[in-house]
């Protein structure tokens, strides 16, 4: 029996948290097979083809993957679970929409955002905003389980290819129609996979991308926010650090005019090095931080960035 | 039109949990419970759907014991049309909690069924889309906007790259995210009045024989904390610290 994962892709690329899922499937010494779904073919599969640890490409191409549902994506893998002992993804938003759709359509209980794989049936995740650990165990045939893309390391390319055997997709879902997407184009790194992220808060203002983006590029990091920074709509909200957004671990993470609300720590916390910047001696954030400055960030700002060679 | 909205008592959002000193739950004796933020958020929601007359009754639900009736009467005097409790003495797993709200949709047929994301507590962001694939219903998970027009809901959802807009057929299921609204404060009269409302309660294995969980808990711990850190005395400081520690390069 084999272990499948589902893979994410932006249309060019199959994403860093796909790669994390292949390298965490490893624990369970099956072959792993990867089920691409994509409107075209050629690109995508042999990038799958090429990632290390990946036995078998499944390649699913139909138009409507152009904007795919989790309606259709969730129907399609219930039609191939039963011929495996675990299905997997990383716990991103696309994967997290489609996974426990797929978990209840096979009839299988399913663990969410796992930190670490202890057995082929228990896993440690975090609750209450990484405030606790919890080991859990499930006691269904078939393992469904998305894991924390900051917690496994992507897997690499490697010259074996891979063979890749098409599938065919169900017929679309009816009753969901997709009508657009708006994209917040940025040529700053991904921040899920990003190795360095700079990230502001509320007190940024208005001038939150024009403060970070010249640090940012100096650094060639990504930029996070606060959800408060998002709700005011200084940053757009596919770059929120935090438990209801993206959780990030970093090799540096810096932390400017950010207080450290409980739900921003659970999304940065496990970070390699963290900096904070903050005016308040008092704030939170200078817990979890390895080296703290405590200036106003509009004095700093800009000497850091000079700085920085 | 009818609407569901499904909330999950937990620990208030203020608390810092703890773990008991027992070492096997969670020490919620004593501690403030409200309903789970983005719960709220869908309550909110249904809320103001009606206000705007194009939903006419909204049902609240929950699952959990006897005491968990307290986040239902919160649910009333946020305006909640009624409130029905499915009673469970033990914990279930998402998938069970999603098998009986599917149970009582079929009995209830509401048009519209909105929960939150996820929960503060295990955040683990599955009954909504586990809900949808049991009634093979369409699902719009992470709103951040909504719109009824006609017999479909527009939803605008956020994506990692931004946010996406679906149309739904109804009855679908949505799931509310954190910028969907602002929960509206609930009034002392309106609390009072609350109390004197009805609960209606359904025992959670009338409805659904096996719910036993498929997952369990075997271990709870602590996370692991950082080392204190040090302070910078200012940007060259801070630049030769992290020359040094090698955070600088890839």
């Amino acid at each position: 029996m084999s272990v499948l994962i589902l893979a994410e892709h932006d249309g060019q690329h199959i994403r860093q948290s796909t790669r994390s899922s292949i390298n965490a499937a490893q624990a369970r010494n099956e072959p792993v097979h990867l089920l691409l779904c994509s409107d075209h073919a050629d690109t995508l599969a042999h990038e799958a083809q090429h990632i290390k640890g990946v036995d078998l490409v499944l390649h699913a191409s139909a138009k409507h993957f152009a904007h795919p549902l989790a309606e259709d994506i969730a129907s399609l893998i219930m039609k191939l679970g039963n011929d495996y002992t675990a299905i997997l993804a990383a716990h991103t938003p696309f994967t997290r929409n489609i996974l426990p759709r797929a978990a209840a359509l096979l009839d299988v209980g399913m663990i969410s955002d796992v930190i670490e794989i202890i057995s082929p049936n228990t896993y440690v995740r975090s609750i209450y905003a990484g405030n606790i650990l919890v080991t859990v165990k499930s006691s269904d045939t078939l393992q469904m389980f998305t894991i924390r893309t900051s917690a496994f390391k992507p897997a690499e390319n490697q010259e074996r290819a891979a063979p890749v055997q098409s599938v065919s997709a169900p017929d679309p879902f009816k009753r969901t129609r997709f009508i657009d997407e708006v994209h917040h184009v940025s040529d700053r790194p991904d921040l899920s996979s990003a190795k360095i992220i700079v990230s502001g808060g509320r007190p940024l203002g208005d001038q939150f991308e024009a403060l970070l983006t010249p640090l940012a590029k100096k650094m060639n990091a990504a930029i996070g926010a606060t959800r408060a920074a998002v709700d005011a709509g200084f940053a757009p909200n596919e770059w929120q650090v935090g438990s209801t957004g993206c959780i990030v671990a970093p090799q540096l993470y810096i932390a400017i005019g950010i207080s450290g609300a409980v739900q921003h720590l659970a999304g940065m916390k496990d970070s390699q090095v963290i900096v904070a910047i903050n005016h308040d001696p008092d704030a939170p954030i200078f817990k979890v931080a390895d080296y703290g400055l405590v200036a106003d960030l509009f004095e700093v700002l800009p000497e850091l960035t000079d700085a920085l060679n | 039109m009818k609407a569901l909205v499904a909330v999950k008592r937990a620990l208030d959002y203020n608390i810092v949990p703890r773990i008991r000193s027992d070492g096997t739950d969670v020490d919620i004796a004593g501690a403030k419970m409200s309903i789970s933020p983005l719960d709220e958020i869908a309550l909110e929601e249904a809320l103001r759907l009606k206000e705007q007359n194009k939903v006419d009754e909204i049902l609240v639900v929950s699952v959990g014991p006897a005491i968990t009736q307290d986040v239902l009467r919160h649910g009333l005097a946020m305006g909640a049309s009624r409130a029905l409790l499915l009673e469970a003495e033990s914990l279930l797993d998402q998938l069970g909690i999603a098998k009986l709200l599917h149970a009582l949709v079929e009995r209830e047929k509401p048009d519209l069924i909105l929960l939150g994301k996820q929960s503060i507590d295990d955040e683990a962001c599955q009954v909504g889309q586990m809900l949808a694939g049991l009634m093979n219903a369409s699902q719009g998970t992470f709103a951040s906007k909504l719109q009824l027009v006609n017999d479909e809901i527009i939803v605008t959802r956020e994506t990692e790259a931004g946010t996406e807009t679906l149309a739904l057929m109804l009855p679908a299921v949505i799931t509310a995210d954190l910028r969907l609204n602002e929960p509206r404060f609930v009034k002392l009269p309106n609390l009072m009045m609350a109390k004197k409302k009805p609960i209606e309660i359904i025992p959670a294995n009338e409805l659904v024989t096996h719910l036993e969980p498929r997952i369990k808990r075997t271990q709870i711990s602590p996370p692991a904390t950082r080392p204190p850190g040090i302070l910078v005395k200012d940007v060259a400081d801070l630049v030769t610290t992290l020359n040094k520690s090698g955070a600088l390069h890839s």
